[in-house]
C-alpha cells in the first residue's frame, strides 16, 4: 500500500466486502428456513442437513478450483487459452490465498463470490426436497457452487469475460449469472428426479402441498431479501480511480463500479433494488389474488427480474421491470407444472429461473446501445446477446449438465430415495430413536420417583 | 526458528508476505485438503446408501400412519 489514500481505500475495501458477506450470510439462514417452513414434519432433519452442509463443501471446492477457474476462464475455450497470469495467482497454493500481509482483498473477495455459490446451490436444493439423496444433491451443489456458475461468471461477470466483449452481455445483479442458471440447473434436475408422491392426481391434476409453517416461509424470505442487500453491494467494487480502471473513462473522479467496471453508485442500486422488489411484491399480489406464497416470492422475482439492469434504470423502470416479470413468471410456472408435471417444491425455477431469464432480455431491449464496459472495442448492450446470453445461462450451463449429471445417477440408483422412506419420512429412523429415548426416560424417572421419594406432608 | 518465517515483528510491514506456518508445503497441504474432501464424500454416500436400505423396512405401518397425519 503505497501512501495513506491507497492504504484507507484498500481496507475500505477490505471492511466493505467482509460486511457483504455477513450479511450475505443471511440469506442461507433464509433458504435454510425456507425450505423447513415447506417440507412435511417427517423430512425436517434431513431438509436442513441437505442445505447446511451445502456451505462447506461448496467453501471447499470453491477454494480448491472454483476461484481459480473464475480467473483462469474469461476466455476460454472459445476465444482463447486459460489464463494462467490470473488463474496461478488465485490457485489454492497460492501465497495470496492465506494470511498475507501483502494482500488485504483476495479474502474478502473470494468470499464474496464465495456467499454467490452457495445462494446457487442452495437455489437447486429447495426444488428438489423430500425425495432426493443428500449424497446426490451434494454432488449436484459442487458441480453448480463451484464448476458451472463460476464458468458463467467469468465468460460474462467478468471485466475480461468472452460475453461481455462480443455480446455486449450485461447483468450487473446477477439475474443470469446466478439466478438463471440455478433456476435452470434446478429444472434439469427436477425433471429427472420426477415428483413427490401426491403432487399429481392420477387423471395428472397438480395438488397443491402446502408448507407445514407458513410462518417459517415469511421470515426465511425476509431474511432472503436482507441479505439480498448485501448481495447488491458485493456485486460493486465499492471505490476506485479512473486510472486504476485503465478504460476509457477521463478525468480523475473516483467512482463506484459494478463488476465489469463500469460506473453506478451505491445508492443507485438502493433505490432500484427497493422499487423491484415493490414492483413485484405489487404484481404478484394482484396476479396471485393475494396468495402469501407467491405475493413474498413474487418481491424476490421483482428483484431478480430487474438485476441485470439495476446499475443503470431509473427506480420506476426498475419498479415495472419487476411487476412485468412476476406476471410472466407466474404464468409460465403453472403452465409448465400442468403441462410437464413437474414439481418444484419451492418455486426456485420460477422464482430465479424464468425470471432473471426474462430480466436478462428487457436489460437487451432497455439498455439497447449502453456501453457494456469501460474498455474500448466491447459491444454495447443489446438484445440479441442478451438473448444468447439468458440461452447460456439459463440452458447450456445450468439446464443441461444438470439433466445429465441426474441421468447418470438415476441411472445408477443414487437420486432418488426409496418410496418407502418418502412415505414413512426422511426422520423416520430419528423420530423413531427420539420417541422411544422419551417413553424410556419418562419410564426411569417414574422408576425413580416410585422407589426414592417421599410423600408430601 | 519459527514455522512462519519470522521470529520477532521488528520488520517493515512493507515488505512482509505471507505469514502462515509451513509455506513451501502448499501443494502438499492442497492435496490432503482435497482426499479429505473427495473421502467425505465416500464415507457419506456409503452410509446413506445403508441407512436408506435398513430405512425402507424399518418403518411401522401404524407410526407411518401418524407421521402422515401429523403433516
Amino acid at each position: 500500500m503505497n501512501g495513506n489514500l491507497d492504504a484507507l481505500t484498500t481496507i475500505f475495501t477490505e471492511f466493505y466486502y467482509w460486511v457483504t458477506v455477513v450479511f450475505m450470510f443471511l440469506i442461507h439462514v433464509g433458504f435454510c428456513m425456507y425450505e423447513v417452513g415447506a417440507s412435511r414434519r417427517r423430512n425436517h432433519m434431513h431438509t436442513l442437513m441437505k442445505n447446511v452442509m451445502v456451505i462447506p463443501l461448496v467453501t471447499v471446492t470453491f477454494f480448491f478450483f472454483g476461484w481459480w477457474i473464475y480467473w483462469a476462464f474469461p476466455m476460454f475455450p472459445f476465444f482463447g487459452g486459460l489464463n494462467h497470469e490470473m488463474g496461478n495467482a488465485n490457485l489454492p497454493w497460492s501465497p495470496t490465498m492465506g494470511t498475507n500481509l501483502g494482500d488485504h482483498i483476495t479474502g474478502v473477495f473470494w468470499a464474496a463470490f464465495l456467499l454467490f455459490s452457495w445462494t446457487a446451490a442452495s437455489i437447486v436444493s429447495g426444488s428438489v426436497i423430500e425425495r432426493i439423496r443428500s449424497s446426490a444433491l451434494w454432488v449436484h451443489a459442487v458441480l453448480i457452487g463451484s464448476v458451472w456458475w463460476i464458468i458463467d461468471a467469468a465468460w460474462g461477470w467478468h471485466y475480461g469475460g468472452w460475453m461481455v466483449k462480443y455480446l455486449g452481455y450485461h447483468d450487473a445483479y446477477a439475474s443470469g449469472v446466478i439466478h438463471a442458471i440455478a433456476g435452470g440447473y434446478a429444472l434439469g434436475v427436477i425433471m429427472v428426479l420426477g415428483p413427490r408422491i401426491g403432487k399429481f392426481a392420477a387423471d395428472g391434476t397438480p395438488r397443491d402441498i402446502p408448507p407445514h409453517n407458513p410462518w417459517m416461509l415469511t421470515i426465511g424470505i425476509f431474511l432472503i431479501y436482507t441479505g439480498f442487500w448485501g448481495f447488491y453491494a458485493a456485486c460493486n467494487v465499492p471505490l476506485i480511480s479512473p486510472e486504476v480502471i485503465g478504460g476509457q473513462i477521463t478525468g480523475t473522479t473516483w467512482t463506484a463500479t459494478n463488476i465489469y467496471l463500469a460506473p453506478t453508485s451505491l445508492s443507485a442500486i438502493t433505490f432500484n433494488f427497493l422499487m423491484s422488489l415493490s414492483g413485484g411484491l405489487m404484481a404478484a399480489y394482484v396476479v396471485s389474488k393475494g396468495d402469501a406464497f407467491w405475493t413474498f416470492s413474487g418481491g424476490l422475482a421483482g428483484i431478480i427480474t430487474a438485476s441485470a439492469g439495476n446499475d443503470l434504470y431509473h427506480p420506476i423502470q426498475a419498479m415495472l421491470v419487476g411487476a412485468v416479470g412476476v406476471v410472466i413468471v407466474y404464468k409460465l410456472h403453472y403452465w409448465v407444472e400442468r403441462r410437464f408435471k413437474l414439481d418444484d417444491a419451492v418455486g426456485a425455477v420460477a422464482v430465479h429461473g424464468y425470471s432473471g431469464v426474462v430480466g436478462l432480455i428487457l436489460a437487451g431491449f432497455i439498455l439497447w446501445g449502453a456501453p457494456s464496459s469501460p474498455f474500448e472495442g466491447y459491444a454495447t448492450v443489446n438484445p440479441l446477446g442478451q438473448t444468447l446470453g439468458a440461452v447460456i445461462m439459463f440452458f447450456c450451463l445450468g439446464f443441461l449438465p444438470a439433466f445429465i449429471v441426474s441421468k447418470m445417477q438415476a441411472a445408477a440408483g443414487v437420486l432418488r430415495i426409496p418410496v418407502e422412506v418418502e412415505l414413512q419420512g426422511l426422520d423416520y429412523a430419528e423420530h423413531h430413536a427420539y420417541e422411544d429415548a422419551i417413553v424410556q426416560v419418562i419410564e426411569a424417572d417414574k422408576a425413580y420417583l416410585s422407589a426414592k421419594a417421599t410423600p408430601a406432608e | 526458528m519459527s514455522t512462519i518465517g519470522y521470529e520477532s515483528w521488528a520488520v517493515d510491514l512493507a515488505d512482509v508476505g505471507a505469514i502462515y506456518p509451513f509455506q513451501g508445503w502448499e501443494i502438499p497441504m492442497t492435496v490432503v485438503g482435497v482426499i479429505f474432501w473427495l473421502a467425505w464424500h465416500r464415507i457419506q454416500f456409503v452410509r446413506e446408501g445403508e441407512h436408506l436400505e435398513q430405512a425402507r423396512k424399518m418403518g411401522d405401518p401404524e407410526k407411518v400412519r401418524k407421521h402422515l397425519d401429523r403433516y
